[in-house]
């Protein structure tokens, strides 16, 4: 156990902040609080990307480098600088909306936005 | 000529740049340029067709890249057809939307953004390249269903947007797994290296399993569908026409993708537990869906039910993972999107004739309105799968393919759902044409005088029963809303329901083009 928490503590963190993103998600009733989440899953599936391309002691791969055994693919990474412009745009279109639903109901609950609008 | 596919995707995005920044001095300049661009992508998609049904498929490597290291796009059979169906479904629902849809700038921009979205996903041949498609449709999508007045609208956005990117970033992590076991993120490559890695090993399974669940819920397969009702029906009428037709189409088109040029039917032969797993979800969204249509009384959230019931039996067609049953499936893929997108521009045009859209409220509208009404009956039965239509085509397909590769109860469960079709359009039907409308008690009495004697009774009850609490608005809103169906819609729906028998009676055709594509898989 403890060699796994040595070893491979960062996948133990990518599990955890996957968790903790969709529990946020599901489990709270605040629509801000969900798109908290939301960026916590997200930032959980990055973390997952990054270390997935993490070697220790590597190098990037340039031509004129220094003199390195080991290179690093740098794809993952770009990869990820992809997913987090999508996941901005993503929280930036959330955010809009919430402030829209905010101004019409006066709230951010969704239990209290149901019954505002079972009353209409 | 070849570049016509990568401007498939780069010219929707440009012009969709042009209503935001002129439409400060010119208000009718996001029409104007989504008119232009959909024309433009028409001709597009068209030139990538012809040149597929002339010489075969082709490749694209996009800036020069060669494909394994660059992205590759992909132009067969599947994805030509497609690619014209969203150029002919862009043009209509932009014709539609100038005297229905919002009049926006804006909402041309994000018109735009969702068509290069969408031909994107048809296109690539690279994982990490279609997440990036699905979520620039998924973002456009969200927003498009904000644009409805209501600010219920902007709820069930929101609600799209969580789950939706949840799926999404299951997709993602899915591309991870793969990535990871493979070193590769190209569809052909990936198909040639996952046997070496091997089927069975934890990290593909993950993979396949995550992909699958992430595309799943975009496709909106039972138990993930939870936001689809509330998008389709809160939007406006010609958003709701596009996503319909279009946005689900194209996850389950990449799910096609994602199982057969990825992972190929040997994965099947050597994980037959995964395709049965997605068979069993694909039977349950079917019968699940169809039921809660029925159950429905609003028609919009009765059509995203039966959107639900109807991608479950396409992904049930692609998994069964024979020959047979996947032409079917890709068959309805192209059917539904045409008659869905037909039946819900026809709800919005009813809806103004009857002033109102819940199934009760098109009581005998088939007399204000004979063309639009006799469209949407032909489009109802279409779905149902009565003979010439594309409806029949696909089902019969899909149950065909079933009993070839032995598994009955998806046979079943498709019959079921036609049946279960047949109940709830029955309804609508019968509403339309054998009751009399909710107008004032003089006109009543001449109505009455219509060939079906038997009917007087029954319409009676009714407007005694459940129309009296609506008489009270309908009656208020029979002089306004008395204005006819606009000429675009009824040409729209019309083309539609059209376009649906031609299709049936040219399946064979379409089934001649998915050939190839097919072959190469099995």
């Amino acid at each position: 156990m403890i060699d796994l928490l040595a070893t491979h503590y960062n996948y133990l963190v990518y599990v955890a902040l996957v968790g903790i993103g969709l529990y946020g998600v599901t489990a709270s009733s605040n629509l801000v609080t969900k798109i908290i989440g939301l960026n916590v899953f997200q930032v959980g599936i990055f973390l997952f990307f990054v270390t997935s391309g993490y070697i220790q002691g590597g190098s990037p791969p340039v031509v004129h480098g220094h003199g390195a055994e080991t290179f690093v693919s740098p794809l993952p990474h770009v990869l990820i600088l992809t997913a987090i412009v999508v996941g901005v745009s993503l929280t930036a279109v959330a955010l809009a909306l919430v402030v829209r639903i905010y101004n019409a109901y006066g709230t951010l609950d969704e239990e209290a936005i149901r019954e505002v609008q079972l009353n209409d | 000529m070849t570049d016509a596919v990568a401007l498939l995707v780069a010219v929707p995005i440009l012009f969709a740049l042009l209503p935001v920044t002129v439409g400060g001095v010119w208000d009718r300049a996001g029409w104007a340029t989504a008119a232009v661009a959909a024309l433009v992508h028409l001709g597009l998609s068209l030139s990538v067709a012809a040149k597929v049904f002339s010489s075969g498929s082709f490749t694209y490597a996009v800036g020069n890249y060669t494909p394994p290291f660059g992205i590759e796009l992909v132009a067969d059979g599947v994805s030509a057809t497609l690619v014209v169906l969203t150029s002919v479904v862009t043009v209509a629902v932009v014709a539609y939307a100038r005297t229905a849809g919002p009049h926006s700038n804006s909402f041309y921009s994000e018109l735009l953004l969702l068509t290069a979205g969408i031909s994107g996903v048809f296109v690539t041949g690279d994982v990490f390249n279609l997440y990036v498609f699905i979520e620039i449709t998924g973002l456009a999508t969200y927003a498009l269903v904000a644009t409805g007045d209501d600010p219920a609208a902007a709820l069930a956005s929101l609600k799209y947007l969580l789950v939706g990117t949840i799926g999404a970033s299951l997709y993602l992590l899915g591309v991870g797994y793969l990535y990871i076991a493979t070193g590769t993120l190209n569809m052909a490559d990936l198909s040639t290296l996952l046997p070496e890695v091997g089927y069975g090993s934890p990290l593909v399974l993950t993979g396949f399993a995550l992909l699958v669940v992430g595309l799943a819920v975009k496709a909106a397969l039972f138990p993930l569908h939870t936001w689809q009702p509330g998008a389709y029906a809160e939007s406006p009428d010609s958003v709701t026409a596009y996503i319909s037709a279009l946005v689900s189409t194209a996850a389950a088109y990449a799910l096609f993708r994602i199982v057969y040029a990825v992972f190929t039917p040997a994965f099947d032969a050597a994980v037959p537990f995964a395709l049965d797993a997605l068979v069993v979800l694909a039977s349950v969204s079917v019968v699940v869906g169809s039921v809660l249509a029925v159950l429905q009384s609003d028609l919009k959230r009765m059509l995203a039910y039966s959107s639900v019931a109807q991608f479950g039996l396409v992904i049930a067609g692609f998994a069964i993972a024979n020959s047979t049953a996947v032409t079917g499936g890709l068959v309805h893929l192209v059917g539904h999107a045409v008659m869905k997108a037909g039946l819900f521009v026809g709800v919005g045009a009813l809806a103004s004739v009857a002033g109102g859209r819940t199934v009760d409220d098109l009581a005998g509208v088939a007399d204000r309105a004979p063309l639009t009404s006799a469209a949407f009956a032909v489009l109802a039965f279409a779905l149902v799968g009565v003979p010439p239509a594309i409806g029949f085509a696909g089902k019969w397909h899909i149950v065909l393919g079933a009993v070839e590769g032995g598994r009955w109860g998806v046979a079943l469960v498709a019959v079921v759902s036609t049946l279960l079709t047949l109940a709830y359009f029955a309804r609508v039907v019968e509403r339309m044409y054998f009751r009399d409308a909710p107008a004032p008690a003089e006109e009543v009495a001449g109505d009455a005088a219509s060939p079906d004697g038997g009917d007087d009774t029954l319409a009676a009850d009714g407007g005694e029963t459940s129309e009296s609490a609506a008489d009270e608005t309908v009656d208020a809103e029979a002089e306004a809303a008395a204005g006819s169906v606009s000429p675009a819609a009824r040409a729209i729906v019309v083309g539609a329901a059209v376009a649906a028998v031609v299709l049936g009676l040219f399946a064979v055709e379409l089934i001649d083009v998915f050939e190839p594509v097919l072959e190469v898989y099995f």
